[in-house]
């Protein structure tokens, strides 16, 4: 690839901070946010991560000024947005659904925002061209929408976005239309474009690979709110409350009795997260990566640590390993593809648990150990 | 092999366009005694150039105004919710009135604002006598205005699939770009709906132009537009080889409809260089 001469046109504006302060939103009795407060560092980017339906678009929304809010603040630079439309806030928005003008190609789609903002011809054919080549799409101006693929029309909405130099550059899902490969791709691109340009950057997903792979920071959101802001390693090792450890990375859960500031699971004794955890049943979240396995003469008897293999999934230099504990409760383990090749579906094999403070969770009803995704 | 599966379509364009085209044709140079101009002449006849005139007024007024008023109509519908009741009630009520042409309508005129129509009489009672200059109901400006009552929902039923088609995240990029509500509908809507309004324009225009039922009931004598001529000479037992003139009338029509077809292209292709 060539290299590409950005930082002129696109970097006159450096990013600015962006401040969320206990957004409310409401729609009849569905209370979409729920005293939402962020504030993101300039030129950082964030991603919000969580479940559907816990207000990601919603939170997007009110910053882009397409939606009110019942109550709270946007601050942006220091200046109060909240009560400007959305045509006079400045913003690059990129949505999840395609969005390009079908009646422009993709170099007018591009130069648009600088239309409306009465930059000249000459100069607009110029700087969407520029924004062009930024997303790799040199080749492509004078296409129409329909003439291109999903992961192009995203490239060229990102332009488009990027062309007004905006003050805050909002994404909400911009990849979940494109197949896996293009959306690594793609996603990748878009932190380096983001990098380049230095613009603070919302990015809404509910896909925590993507979340982890291009944030400086992640907000894992429920209900309406921020449960945990930290950096991708944090909220990846150090979950606050179980909802992001399960909902961040796969992880086990497993049956556990807590005795004196430590976990019995299995009959191993570890340490807690939480050292001050009242005694009695709990459910211990375990992530695999903390699983190991060793192999045990078939003959070997049952006991709480010793299971049978019963399947491998490939994912590369790593694998991971589903344990049969008896009594239908499985355990991932996630292992070096090297060492999962020893032990093949059917084999006998004892776990082992690598001494990590463990997070625990008071006992659901009913619950059994088992594996949550 | 391939073109077996279009054998039904074919035969049927050819039974029921080309078959009727080709005898129309052939039927309006033919004579009594062998092939003539005679009949293609007679189309430059005051009275019958009058016809015409009035078929191209009548067509195109009351397709505009069926454009216009369909058009805003249908975009109420498209604003409301998807699945709404408004929505469902209106697409019917349109399907049933754009059918409603003929006997019926016309009745419904004339029992209405007829010359003794109830409202006529309730007005003129209440000293608005809205014949005060002649009964204009059974002329050109009352056939406009029937007409109209088909029109209109025609065109809801024909436009609101393309208004279905914008996107609510093209008026949202618009915004958060810096355009405004009326900078989207110029750069964006406009330019996109136009194909379709164009389209279905020219289809109201056809529907009016190629319309008989409704006048005929409407205007008993006399062929103030060419459908009713051609109705007049098919039936004439006064002049022999009188159809073979009807012929020629809808020959004449023929060339109209093919001439403003032309047109519509070429507009079609200009407004939407970017389908292709
Ligand atoms: N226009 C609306 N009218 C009514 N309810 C709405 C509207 N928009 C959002 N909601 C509700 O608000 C809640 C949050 O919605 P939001 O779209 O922000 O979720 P999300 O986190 O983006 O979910 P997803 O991952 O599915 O996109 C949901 O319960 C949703 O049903
Ligand atoms: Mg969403």
């Amino acid at each position: 690839m060539t290299e590409v001469q950005v930082s002129a046109p696109t970097t006159t504006r450096a990013g600015v901070e962006v401040r969320l302060e206990d957004l409310q939103r409401r729609y009849g009795t569905v209370t979409a946010l729920d005293g939402l407060s962020l504030t993101m560092e300039p030129g950082e980017l964030v991603a919000l991560l969580g479940p559907s339906g816990c207000g990601k678009t919603t939170a997007l929304r009110l910053v882009a000024g397409l939606e009110d809010a019942d109550s709270g603040r946007i601050v942006v630079g220091g200046k109060d947005v909240t009560g400007l439309p959305a045509n006079r806030r400045d913003m690059g928005m990129v949505f999840q659904a395609y969005s390009l003008f079908p009646n422009m190609t993709a170099r007018q789609n591009v130069a648009f925002g600088l239309r409306l903002r009465g930059v000249g011809a000459g100069e607009r054919t110029k700087r969407a061209g520029e924004m062009l080549e930024l997303v790799g799409l040199s080749a492509q101006s004078d296409r129409y929408a329909h003439q291109m693929s999903g992961g192009q029309q995203q490239r060229v909405a990102l332009a488009r976005a990027l062309a007004i130099r905006p003050t805050v550059l909002l994404l909400d899902e911009p990849l979940s239309a494109l197949d896996a490969r293009v959306r690594a791709q793609l996603r990748d691109e878009i932190r380096r474009v983001q990098l380049e340009v230095g613009t603070t950057t919302l990015f809404v997903t509910h896909d925590q690979e993507e979340a982890l792979a291009i944030a400086d920071r992640v907000g894992v959101m429920r209900a309406g709110r921020l449960e945990q802001l930290g950096s991708p390693s944090d909220v990846y090792a150090r979950p606050r409350t179980p909802f992001v450890a399960e909902f961040v990375g796969l992880s086990n859960r497993l049956a556990g009795h807590v005795n004196g500031g430590t976990v019995d699971i299995l009959g191993l004794r570890l340490p807690l997260v939480d050292p001050t955890t009242p005694d009695g049943g709990v459910t211990a979240i375990v992530r695999p990566e903390a699983v190991g396995l060793r192999n045990v003469p078939d003959d070997t008897g049952q006991d709480a640590l010793v299971g049978t293999v019963v399947a491998t999934a490939f994912l590369g230099a790593i694998s991971r390993v589903t344990v049969d504990l008896g009594g239908g409760a499985l355990v991932l383990a996630q292992l070096p593809t090297s060492e999962a090749a020893d032990h093949p579906a059917g084999s006998r094999v004892r776990l082992t648990l690598r001494p990590d403070p463990v997070l625990v969770t008071p006992l659901a009803v009913g619950e059994a150990a088992g594996v949550t995704a | 092999m391939s073109w077996l599966g279009a054998v039904p379509f074919l035969s049927y364009v050819f039974l029921f366009l080309l078959l009727p085209t080709g005898i129309v044709v052939f039927g309006a140079f033919a004579g009594t005694g062998g092939p003539t101009m005679a009949n293609v002449k007679a189309l430059g006849d005051g009275y019958v150039v009058d016809a015409f005139v009035h078929s191209f007024v009548l067509s195109a007024v009351s397709a505009l105004i069926g454009a216009v008023v369909g058009g805003l109509l249908a975009y109420a519908i498209a604003t409301g919710k998807k699945d709404g009741l408004l929505r469902r009630v209106s697409t019917s009520a349109c399907g049933v009135l754009a059918q409603f042409g003929g006997v019926t309508l016309a009745f419904a005129f004339i029992a209405t604002i007829g010359g003794e129509g109830f409202i006529t009489v309730w007005l003129r009672t209440h000293g608005l006598d809205i014949y005060a200059n002649g009964v204009w109901l059974y002329q050109l400006n009352g056939l406009t205005l029937v007409y109209t009552y088909f029109q209109i929902p025609l065109m809801v039923l024909v436009f609101l699939p393309a208004l279905d088609g914008i996107r609510p995240q093209w008026r949202e990029a618009a915004s958060s770009l810096g355009g405004s509500t009326w900078e989207y509908w110029r750069h964006v809507a406009i330019p996109l709906l136009t194909p379709a309004f164009l389209g279905a324009t020219l289809l109201l225009f056809a529907n009016a132009f190629s319309a008989y039922a409704t006048a005929a009931a409407l205007i008993n004598q006399g062929g103030i537009i060419v459908p009713l001529q051609i109705s007049t000479a098919l039936s004439s037992e006064v002049i022999l080889g009188r159809e073979n003139f009807g012929k020629a009338l809808a020959l004449g029509m023929i060339v109209v409809v093919t001439v403003v077809m032309s047109l519509y292209a070429l507009l079609q292709r200009r407004a939407a260089r970017w389908l292709k």
